[in-house]
């Protein structure tokens, strides 16, 4: 599935400044596994263990994944998979 | 007192003093670090009472380099001895916090004055947040006697009387149609494409120490003394936590002796993301995707700070408890009618925790207990219908007579 993950703003210093990627999978996992592997030392800053950090937040279409099946939820084709910081609000 | 940088709560990393709320190394949250050597506490003491009779006279705690203005200074509310409260709920002393007398009637008046204070210093022309009510309130207030433009996210189905009190100030109203964790998400996405200051989001490090003002009242009010446990509500956590702050930096700083009271936290049952996991002995919080409870200002599904509120509470011995609609309901009459206070949902939550704790034997008859009422209860007058009976009659003598006067009025 090509799906768009939609990086934040202060991860971008490590994308080399992009804001959203393309990048195949038919999971959330699986895109964000994608996504680490173009562009080293964003894994280490948003998981920890192979999980996601506890101020990271991930929507697919706007409903976060922690509704769904966390980093097994499914992804289709043309799916906007979007991380956030958790540490806004209140 | 000099304000040093923002700093992560979680790995440490510093960053410059601007608009800023996360880490880049681990996306945890920012804090304002402050340099405090050379303060003198007696001569701090002496600074704050000669201050403000608002919130600015704590300025040497609060995350400017300036001294701030704000025509809508909050702050100075009154701390009230509830003894007929106490008596009804067999406790020995009780304090309540009232911070509905606030200029737009909640605590948040607190934390947008910090925030808009802030904005103004970095060079922002547009304030902003995303809100369950109050704060929208608050922001809409404060911008306009600011003279700066604002933009307010909250829920579309907010209780009216907030979203009249809010619009009025000439803000821009946008009603969400969903939860208030998705006003939070779509803010955050905004807050990346326009030069904004959302005040909990990119200011947020600045907006909460806003809130541990009511720590520093709350010690200033009981004569430069702690209370011995604090009971307060539970939206996003950052209240309470930093109420926790301001005491713990006073007790370090030497203003103020003793030991940080015990914190009791309070949810509605219909969204306790917080209080499920204090009992289930979680240290995050499992969101609740579809909160439903009358105090929709505490209808927070993801607390940002749950994990520091549930840490907290652990660390003074403290409890984070739920209560039911009615339960609410019966809180904030409780509260009406034993101290002439008429507060919004948010208090009843609070005030329904305290009789919970009270009653299950929790706390001490030699306790000083504080209690902290955040809004006010013309914001929520739905809550007030069905609780009392109005006797409606004839302009006449007979008509009273027949009406009231040998029956007992009803409740």
């Amino acid at each position: 599935m090509s799906v768009t993950v939609k990086i934040p703003a202060q991860l971008r210093a490590a994308t080399g400044g992009e804001g959203e990627l393309e990048v195949e999978g038919s999971t959330v996992g699986e895109a964000l596994d994608a996504v680490f592997d173009q562009h080293d030392g964003l894994r280490e800053r948003i998981t920890q263990d192979g999980d996601l950090r506890r101020f990271v937040n991930v929507y697919v279409s706007g409903e976060d994944i922690r509704f769904q099946d966390g980093l097994d939820t499914p992804v289709s084709s043309g799916d906007e998979v979007t991380i956030l910081p958790a540490v806004a609000g209140g | 007192m000099a304000i040093e940088s923002l700093k992560c709560k979680e790995c440490g990393a510093s960053y410059p003093l601007d608009a800023r709320f996360v880490c880049e190394q681990c996306f945890g949250p920012l804090e304002v670090a402050y340099d405090y050597s050379g303060l003198d506490p007696a001569e701090a003491r002496r600074k704050i009472q000669a201050g403000s009779r608002g919130i600015w006279r704590y300025s040497d705690f609060l995350p400017f380099e300036g001294r701030p203005g704000d025509p809508l200074e909050p702050g100075l509310t009154p701390l009230i001895r509830a003894d007929r409260l106490a008596e009804r709920l067999g406790l020995g002393e009780l304090w309540i916090k009232n911070d509905a007398a606030n200029p737009t009637h909640s605590f948040k008046d607190r934390v947008v004055a910090v925030a808009v204070a802030k904005a103004k210093e970095l060079g922002f022309e547009t304030v902003a947040c995303a809100s369950t009510g109050n704060l929208a309130n608050a922001v809409a207030a404060h911008s306009s006697a600011a003279g700066l433009d604002s933009y307010v996210f909250v829920p579309a189905d907010l209780e009216e009387q907030k979203l009249l009190a809010t619009g009025i100030y000439g803000t821009n109203l946008v009603g969400i149609r969903g939860t208030y964790d998705d006003v939070n998400r779509l803010c955050t996405e905004l807050s990346q494409t326009r030069p904004w200051a959302f005040v909990n989001v990119n200011l947020r490090p600045y907006y909460s120490e806003g809130s541990k003002t009511l720590a520093f009242e709350t010690i200033e009010q009981l004569g430069w003394k702690l209370p011995d446990r604090v009971v307060a509500p539970i939206a996003s956590g950052s209240m309470f936590t930093k109420v926790a702050k301001g005491m713990r930096d006073w007790i370090e700083l030497g203003l103020v002796d003793g030991g940080l009271p015990t914190f009791c936290g309070a949810q509605a049952l219909g969204c306790s993301p917080v209080a499920t996991a204090f009992a289930e002995g979680w240290d995050v919080c499992k969101p609740e995707r579809s909160p439903e409870t009358i105090a929709k200002s505490l209808a927070i599904g993801d607390p940002a700070d749950g994990p520091y509120a549930l840490e907290l509470a652990r660390r003074t011995g403290g409890l984070i408890e739920s209560v039911t609609d009615d339960e609410i309901r019966d809180g904030i009459r409780l509260l009406a009618e034993t101290t002439g206070v008429f507060t919004e949902t948010a208090g009843g939550v609070t005030v329904g925790v305290l009789a919970k704790l009270a009653a299950a034997g929790e706390i001490g008859s030699d306790e000083r207990v504080v209690a902290f009422i955040t809004g006010e209860g013309l914001k929520t007058l739905d809550a007030a219908r069905e609780t009392f009976r109005m006797h409606e009659i004839e302009p006449t003598l007979d008509a009273f007579e027949q009406g009231l006067g040998a029956a007992e009025v009803s409740a």
